[in-house]
């Protein structure tokens, strides 16, 4: 028999073992559509409440917007629920290729593949292209998905400090000896919020001869003052080699994601990506909601102006309620609490408040850099960024944090 | 060149630790066990020990228990005739 009782125990024990280091996480069940406010089963299968929502990507606000909706239902009728098939055999339509050109205009780029998903996008890129005469130098913040894809590769690999661009520096002047010098970084540090020197780094790329790679996922949308992301935030839209970025986010928020880059390096994703070759094509419903969600953002700027408004608000007051926040440009906030079990309780009694807003600790962040990571939509409207100002204030005083530094704060709970 | 342990804590400090970490590193802290220098980054550490000792580490060798403390790196330097 495969799976003995002794296996049993042992992954048994695993889960246990998570469990005593404080570090297990829960599922809480949504009784409704995305939005700024939902129903919730917390614990699953109690009662539903109704909570103000501060952690979702739904920055735009889209996720259950109408037209959008609309649009999914259109997708639905005229091509189906499903390819049942890979993009190369029979899983392209047409739409996939009206998506593709729309993303392409969308992100200023030569050319884009959908993949079904950014990660699988970040999964498949780096081994489609590079060899082991090439060299990839990471950030060290750099999302979990470009960790996987870089492990697959087989050119060689380094890091540098997050966003020191002095070691981006060492690590370029070092690596001259390789093909391909190509750096890799996330837009917005997803558990940080904030934004690379992407500015800095197209410079350095352009000095040292190297290739830029960067993950919009978190800022395709909304950064950059008509939302085509970090490259349009610091004006260098063009000199960026390759972006990946998701359809999971700001951009609908079902799922789907791509690579738009040069063209050369997105055909080489089309003839070699693992997950374009061997997973199924992005569904119908989702291509068409995709593209009238980019034919709303390019005909208005009122969202991403509305979430920029919403963003400074929050952070600002944030910070005089005495919280500790990380600074940064995006609707990323992390308000940082270092000790795990604080941040749990602490989500818990938010939840209780009516504020859904969920605990990061080990190992989606580093030990001892636990925190609450709050995400503003342009669907908060200023009297729900009140009400969870007031319940992260009365919680802040539940526990005695506001106004501590980070010592007090882990002098008295622990990393 | 003698091989100190001064001069490769050094490199380990200033490479892997940014700005703000207070982590106390020494000769014996676990360096890519305890989460200090990742598997991605040790490239960085085996060509820094090459160019600084003129040695070639063989990739065999160039395993992060190998590398997991300066003390380590020193015995791995040893074996490979470096002192």
């Amino acid at each position: 028999m495969a799976y003995s009782e002794e296996v049993r125990k042992a992954l048994s024990d695993e889960v246990t073992g998570i469990k005593t280091a404080g570090l297990f996480k829960e599922e809480r069940a949504i009784c409704a559509p995305q939005d700024s406010e939902i129903e919730v089963q917390y614990p699953i299968g109690s009662a539903e409440k109704k909570v103000i929502n501060m952690c979702a990507n739904n920055y735009l606000g889209l996720s259950s917007h109408p037209e959008v909706v609309a649009a999914a239902h259109k997708g639905l009728d005229h091509r189906g629920y499903g390819m049942s098939s890979v993009r190369f055999i029979c899983g392209t339509q047409d739409i996939h290729k009206e998506l593709e050109a729309k993303l392409t205009e969308f992100l200023g780029t030569e050319d884009t593949i959908l993949f079904p998903s950014c990660f699988d996008a970040n999964a498949g890129v780096f081994e489609a292209v590079l060899t082991d005469q090439d060299v990839m130098i990471a950030d060290r913040l750099i999302h979990a998905s470009i960790v996987d894809g870089i492990r697959l590769a087989k050119a060689q690999k380094d890091t540098f400090k997050h966003s020191d661009m002095k070691h981006l520096e060492e690590k370029l002047i070092l690596h001259q000896d390789k093909r391909i010098r190509l750096i890799i970084t996330d837009g917005a540090f997803s558990m940080d919020g904030d934004l690379a020197k992407l500015d800095v780094i197209v410079q350095l790329a352009e000095k040292y001869n190297a290739m830029v790679f960067i993950d919009e996922a978190h800022t395709s949308g909304y950064i950059g003052k008509t939302g085509r992301g970090t490259a349009e935030h610091f004006g260098v839209m063009g000199k960026v080699d390759i972006i990946s970025t998701t359809l999971g986010k700001a951009l609908g928020g079902a799922s789907g994601g791509c690579i738009s880059g040069r063209k050369e390096i997105v055909e080489l994703c089309r003839q070699r990506g693992r997950p374009y070759l061997f997973s199924n094509a992005v569904a119908p419903s989702i291509v068409e909601a995709s593209m009238t969600v980019l034919d709303i953002i390019s005909r208005t700027t009122e969202r991403r102006d509305k979430l920029e408004a919403n963003t400074a608000f929050w952070r600002k007051s944030l910070t005089e309620a005495g919280l500790i926040i990380k600074a940064g440009e995006t609707a990323i906030v992390p308000v940082m609490l270092f000790n795990a079990k604080l941040s749990q309780d602490f989500s818990k009694d938010l939840f209780a408040e009516g504020i859904y807003a969920v605990g990061f600790f080990f190992p989606v962040v580093p030990k001892g850099q636990a925190r609450i990571r709050t995400q503003l939509s342009a669907a908060h409207d200023m009297h729900h960024l009140e009400k969870a100002l007031d319940a992260f204030v009365k919680v802040g005083k539940k526990y005695e944090i506001l106004g501590k530094t980070k010592q007090e704060i882990i002098d008295r709970y622990g990393m | 060149m003698a091989v100190t342990k001064d001069t490769i804590l050094e490199y380990v400090r200033n490479e892997y630790l940014e700005d703000g970490d207070d982590r106390e590193v020494t000769y014996d802290t676990p360096l890519i066990s305890g989460g200090i220098v990742d598997s991605f980054s040790m490239v960085s550490l085996k060509v820094f020990l090459e160019t600084k000792y003129n040695v070639s580490i063989p990739d065999a060798k160039a395993t992060p228990e190998a590398f997991d403390s300066v003390d380590n790196i020193i015995a791995l330097l040893k074996e490979l005739g470096i002192e």
